[in-house]
């Protein structure tokens, strides 16, 4: 370019520039609304600062997001089904037979096993969410609370059981004695029929190793 | 006396006020928020900085030179607060009374030069090193056109006194500053302005700090206080020259506001305190044209850097100069 073109182009630029930051320097005074992904005019007002001070404010999480596991115990009928399809097996059930129904879930299901402990590994999770398409009385949900870091990764494992310690020993014996009973009337010889149940390894549990997925019946 | 104690003040307040807006002003450019927790929308931010900075360790390397490293931060503030002398505040207070205040305020300042050149060489360092030559080398190069764009208001005005100067704005309002009663100025404002933000040291002319480049450039190596009065130092150059370019251009302590008839507006708004506060709303507003440039422009290279000085803007400054002697002869005739 020559000398003077030079000097027109530098002019012409550095006004152009100084207007176009000076725009965003007013527009300033605006700030974007804090609309979820899923709003329908999620891209409407650019204008303004961008910033979500995030403790402060957040931005809203879809809906069908897939975040924290929860499971409302009390609707819980412990079938283990989410034990059982968790790909990660972040899901560790302890059952514990009651000796009659005790009670019932929201939706009218009979409740027949006590959980004695119902605990999500979050640390594990791979937030597939396929424990809450199996659970049949929909107590297992995800939530849309997706800040829960921890300090300490043993902090991930939530547990959901709310039965003490009293309580399940209590359970424990009061199935023990049912089935004792039951054994006796039944005598001896049939007595092997009824498997005990089974006590879960409760120790550290074993490493993960991947391994092809028998094909489920 | 009275304009020393009031500037220090003045300029101290101003450095905590400056750097947050700064921060805000980049921040709203960029469509950022800024500083926000540390008191109402962060207004506390500075100080919280201020006294992290206060308690930090005085770290002197090994290796550096360790008289002048230890001098440096202080010469180079008290060249640019010497420039404050001559500064007039109000119709009344004048500051130091040199005929030739322009001149000297222009000596003075360019001492800082000095301070820069000791920071750098005696850090031992080569990213100060190099912050401080090209410190030395962009400002004697725009030393010229900036004098001689000076020249041009002094040889419309005659005089070199910044009092003097102002008085002559006196009058009616913005219709009598020297911006709009001789127009053939505007280009020495260009021009002033941008030397003076390459005198600063401010982007797009931060080639002897750019942190991009040089970690810090010349004050690479300082911490703590020392480290302060280098920021110090640039936020009073910025304010100086703000405050120059209002008293040559823009009609110094005078108000803006004309008057209509009988609708005394210019005397309404004028006495003291208000030439107080219009000379320095006025520099405060060049102040944030000076951010507002800095949020934009990127920064130069340095041959870019030397080129935009001697091949653009001292020959234009000459033939500046010499426009402005033809409408003084023109004026006068």
């Amino acid at each position: 370019m020559s000398y003077f073109a030079n000097i027109s182009y530098a002019l012409r630029t550095t006004r152009k520039g100084l207007a176009l930051t000076l725009k965003y320097f007013f527009s300033a005074r605006f700030r974007r609304n804090k609309k979820s992904v899923a709003a329908a005019n999620y891209f409407d007002g650019e204008k303004g600062t961008f910033t979500v001070q995030y403790p402060k404010e957040e931005i809203p999480v879809p809906d069908n997001g897939r975040y924290k596991l929860h499971n409302e115990i009390d609707d819980c009928i412990v079938c283990d089904k989410c034990a059982k399809i968790c790909p990660v097996d972040c899901i560790d059930i302890e059952p514990i037979r009651a000796v009659e129904e005790y009670g019932k879930t929201s939706d009218g299901t009979s409740l027949r096993i006590h959980a004695a402990k119902f605990d999500i590994d979050m640390a594990k999770c791979c937030f597939c969410g396929l424990c809450t398409v199996v659970c049949p009385t929909e107590c297992l949900t995800m939530t849309d609370e997706f800040d829960y870091s921890t300090s300490n990764i043993l902090d991930h494992n939530f547990s959901f059981g709310k039965m003490t310690e009293k309580e399940i020993a209590e359970k424990r014996s009061e199935f023990d004695e049912f089935q004792a009973k039951k054994e006796m009337a039944k005598g001896d010889s049939e007595s092997k029929k009824i498997k005990p149940i089974v006590q879960k390894n409760t120790g550290a549990k074993p490493v993960f190793k991947p391994r092809p997925i028998p094909k489920r019946k | 006396m009275l304009t020393f104690v009031f500037y220090l003040l003045f300029l101290l307040i101003f450095v905590v006020f400056a750097v947050y807006a700064e921060r805000k002003t980049a921040a709203f450019i960029q469509n950022r928020l800024g500083p926000m927790e540390v008191g109402p929308k962060g207004i506390l931010q500075t100080l919280a900085d201020l006294l992290k900075m206060l308690q930090k360790e005085d770290i002197k390397a090994d290796a550096v030179d360790k008289l002048p490293f230890l001098l440096a931060p202080f010469i180079v503030f008290t060249a640019i607060f010497a420039g404050f002398s001559v500064l007039p505040l109000n119709a009344n207070v004048a500051g130091s009374s040199i005929s030739g205040g322009l001149f000297l305020l222009l000596a003075i300042i360019s001492l800082d030069v000095l301070g820069i050149v000791m920071a750098g060489w005696a850090s031992n360092n080569k990213y100060s090193l190099y912050g401080a030559m090209r410190s030395v080398a962009q400002i004697i190069s725009y030393e010229v056109p900036i004098g001689l764009s000076v020249l041009c208001v002094v040889l419309i005005t005659g005089t070199l006194d910044l009092q003097e100067m102002s008085i002559q704005q006196a009058g009616n309002g913005f219709l009598s500053w020297n911006i709009i009663s001789h127009p053939v100025l505007l280009i020495p404002l260009l021009i002033f302005f941008i030397a003076a933000l390459a005198e600063s040291n401010r982007t797009p002319f931060d080639l002897p700090e750019s942190e991009s480049e040089l970690v810090a450039g010349y004050h690479t190596e300082y911490s703590g206080f020392r480290w302060g009065i280098f920021m110090l130092s640039e936020y009073g150059m910025m304010l100086l020259l703000s405050i120059v370019i209002t008293v040559l251009f823009f009609g110094g302590w005078n108000s803006p506001i004309p008057s209509f008839g009988s609708l005394m507006f210019y005397d309404w708004t004028s006495g003291m305190y208000w030439g107080t506060f219009w000379l320095l709303s006025k520099s405060l507003m060049l102040v944030f044209v000076q951010m507002w440039v800095r949020w934009t422009l990127p920064r130069l290279r340095v041959d870019q850097l030397m080129s935009l000085s001697w091949k653009y803007l001292t020959p234009l400054s000459l033939l500046m100069l010499f426009v402005c002697g033809i409408w003084k002869l023109w004026l006068v005739s």
